[in-house]
């Protein structure tokens, strides 16, 4: 008859919470651990078995050392007097995608719940379209790419005209789409037949049992959904990027900056943190929206 | 003895002025293959306004079932069912009756407070006058200290008791009540049983209750419906003449009439009505 407020558990004498961090931070550290090692001990060509290489070989060109990465980053891009420092372009090219990456989530976001909730109210459209969203994702997006700069370049209505960014932005949305579509689908579903029993009772329809019910019910299904929606917005942003060929984002920097990994083995690694860090924020994001909707995400009661 | 001969002295001439009326009902369900199962086989009942009538029997008997027509969750296949007067379906969108169900039912996100106020809120009652209500609802059961607790910091009877608040948050003339105390121990059980007496003789609803217990049965009702499995009919009804709501208490349950109508309805739950020697009934807690 106590009121229930089970106290977290600790280990380690630390707090739940923090412990998360402190795990996440040695994987890092462990990871570091095994290149730097690894670039110490393996063998010089790499182990190879038959004519396969297995793994890669310890030169520093191949494999350069942390600290080499790290002191690139705050080096001129070029040779040239003109150049700024490395660590501005990635950052600038990776603002510019988690831009365009941003809009293709929040396209994603909302043609996915938008389809979730066709799909909760009307039974003949989940069983017509939920094989078509799940088809949908089997689709190379090396494949549409061309595709979707093409009709974009057709399209052309007054003073609008379809930008390559667009294209990239859709097609981080069409990525986006699937998790919220199939996270929110289950989350709309998720209330309790004696709840949905309850609203028949209060005689309340479709749309305020939607509101007072099924929404707040799905948070806890669309947060991940969310969260998995704004990563893949990130490498799908990256991705179309160099499938369309447009200039500024991260996704170029990655291919231009791999050309020089001959003579200058530091700088490729550049753009590739820095689109670690864009799917880090975007993460972050959703984390932060997580935080305002706590209350949505207390454990589901029954006696 | 029939359960009908027994129902029909309380028919009203009027027939509206009775809380439920069911009339003739049955319900089959359909099944895949082969003739369905019947749940009901035509059942007639009427409770009269203010009445406590509980529905007890042993599982698959239809007594839940016979709630959820009552209560609009399911339509017959034959028969009729009113609730004051009117079509079932029309009680229901005119919140005729409350309801609260075996799982207390409370959304996880709202404060027993929030929970309370929910139909209210559905039904575009002012804040002003959902905060008084609720606070009103949250005095009756006794919960004045948990207003602002989320479910998930309640014990199972204190949320069962927020669910109870909350089918009175429109004070309805009719409570309908599936084992809401089913899931409770027995100690937890025979408290809210003697807040629901309380509470009833309060704001004087009309109660269809349905329990697999015969103490509990007997203890809450002014009426107990025996029911029999497969297909579900009323065996009979047993009226338990132990007075008047306000009056019982706790010392009803060492009453003489209190033990008589328990080893009367337990008699006709084992199907033998001339047994003299009472014990427990198959598939019925005798608790």
């Amino acid at each position: 008859m106590t009121p229930l407020s089970p106290p977290l558990p600790e280990r380690f004498g630390l707090p739940a919470r923090w412990r998360g961090a402190v795990f996440g931070v040695l994987g890092v550290v462990v990871l570091a651990l095994l290149w730097e090692l690894y670039t110490v001990l393996g063998p010089e060509d790499g182990v190879v078995i038959g004519t396969l290489t297995v793994l890669p070989r310890t030169s520093d060109l191949a494999m350069p050392h942390l600290a080499t990465m790290f002191a690139r980053i705050f080096e001129p891009v070029t040779g040239a007097a003109s150049a700024r420092p490395l660590w501005q372009a990635v950052a600038a090219g990776s603002l510019f995608t988690l831009g365009i990456a941003s809009v293709g989530w929040l396209v994603g976001v909302i043609v996915g719940l938008a389809l979730a909730l066709l799909l909760q109210r009307f039974r003949l459209a989940e069983s017509a379209i939920l094989p078509w969203i799940i088809l949908s994702q089997t689709v190379p997006l090396i494949a549409i790419a061309p595709l979707v700069r093409r009709w974009g370049a057709q399209l052309q209505f007054g003073e609008f005209t379809w930008e390559s960014w667009m294209s990239v932005a859709l097609i981080a949305s069409y990525l986006a789409f699937f998790p919220v579509s199939i996270g929110a689908l289950r989350g709309l579903g998720s209330p309790d037949a004696n709840h949905v029993d309850l609203m028949h009772c209060y005689a309340v329809g479709w749309w305020k049992t939607l509101w007072r019910l099924r929404l707040p019910a799905s948070v806890g299904y669309l947060l991940p959904a969310l969260r998995l929606a704004a990563v893949s917005a990130v490498v799908g942003s990256v991705v179309a990027e160099v499938s369309i060929g447009l200039r500024g984002g991260i996704g170029r920097l990655i291919v231009e900056y791999a050309g020089s990994a001959g003579g200058d083995p530091g700088k490729p690694w550049a753009p590739i943190f820095g689109s670690i860090l864009v799917g880090l924020v975007a993460a972050g994001f959703v984390g932060l929206i997580g935080l305002f909707l706590r209350r949505f995400r207390r454990g589901e009661v029954s006696i | 003895m029939t359960g009908r001969s027994t129902i029909d002295s309380t028919i009203s001439p009027a027939g509206n002025s009775s809380a439920v009326d069911v009339r003739g009902v049955s319900r089959i369900f359909a099944a895949r293959r082969g003739p369905g199962v019947t749940a009901l086989d035509d059942v007639s009942l009427v409770v009269a306004p203010g009445e406590f009538v509980s529905l007890i029997g042993p599982s698959g008997c239809g007594k839940s079932t016979l709630l959820r027509l009552i209560a609009d969750l399911d339509t017959p296949t034959a028969g009729s069912v009113e609730v004051f007067g009117k079509p079932a379906r029309q009680a229901r969108i005119d919140q005729d009756y409350g309801i609260a169900f075996q799982q207390a039912g409370l959304l996880p996100w709202r404060t027993v407070a929030g929970n309370i106020e929910l139909p209210l809120e559905l039904h575009g009652v002012g804040k002003a006058a959902r905060r008084a209500r609720a606070a009103e609802l949250i005095e009756l059961v006794g919960l004045a200290d948990f207003a602002g607790h989320y479910p998930d910091q309640l014990s199972g009877g204190m949320q069962q008791r927020v669910a109870i608040a909350r089918s009175l948050a429109e004070s309805p003339s009719l409570l309908l009540m599936d084992e809401p105390f089913g899931a409770l121990d027995e100690m937890t059980r025979e408290r809210m049983q003697n807040e629901l007496v309380r509470i009833c003789a309060e704001t004087e609803a009309a109660v269809v209750f349905v329990t697999h217990s015969i103490p509990e049965a007997v203890f809450l009702s002014n009426r107990v419906v025996v029911m029999s499995p497969r297909p579900g009919r009323i065996r009979s009804v047993v009226t338990v003449g132990l007075g008047d709501r306000s009056r019982r208490g706790e010392d009803l349950r060492e009453d003489e009439g209190f033990f008589q109508a328990l080893s009367q309805v337990r008699d006709l739950l084992r199907g033998d009505e001339a047994a003299s020697t009472p014990q427990g009934a198959q598939g019925v807690e005798t608790r």
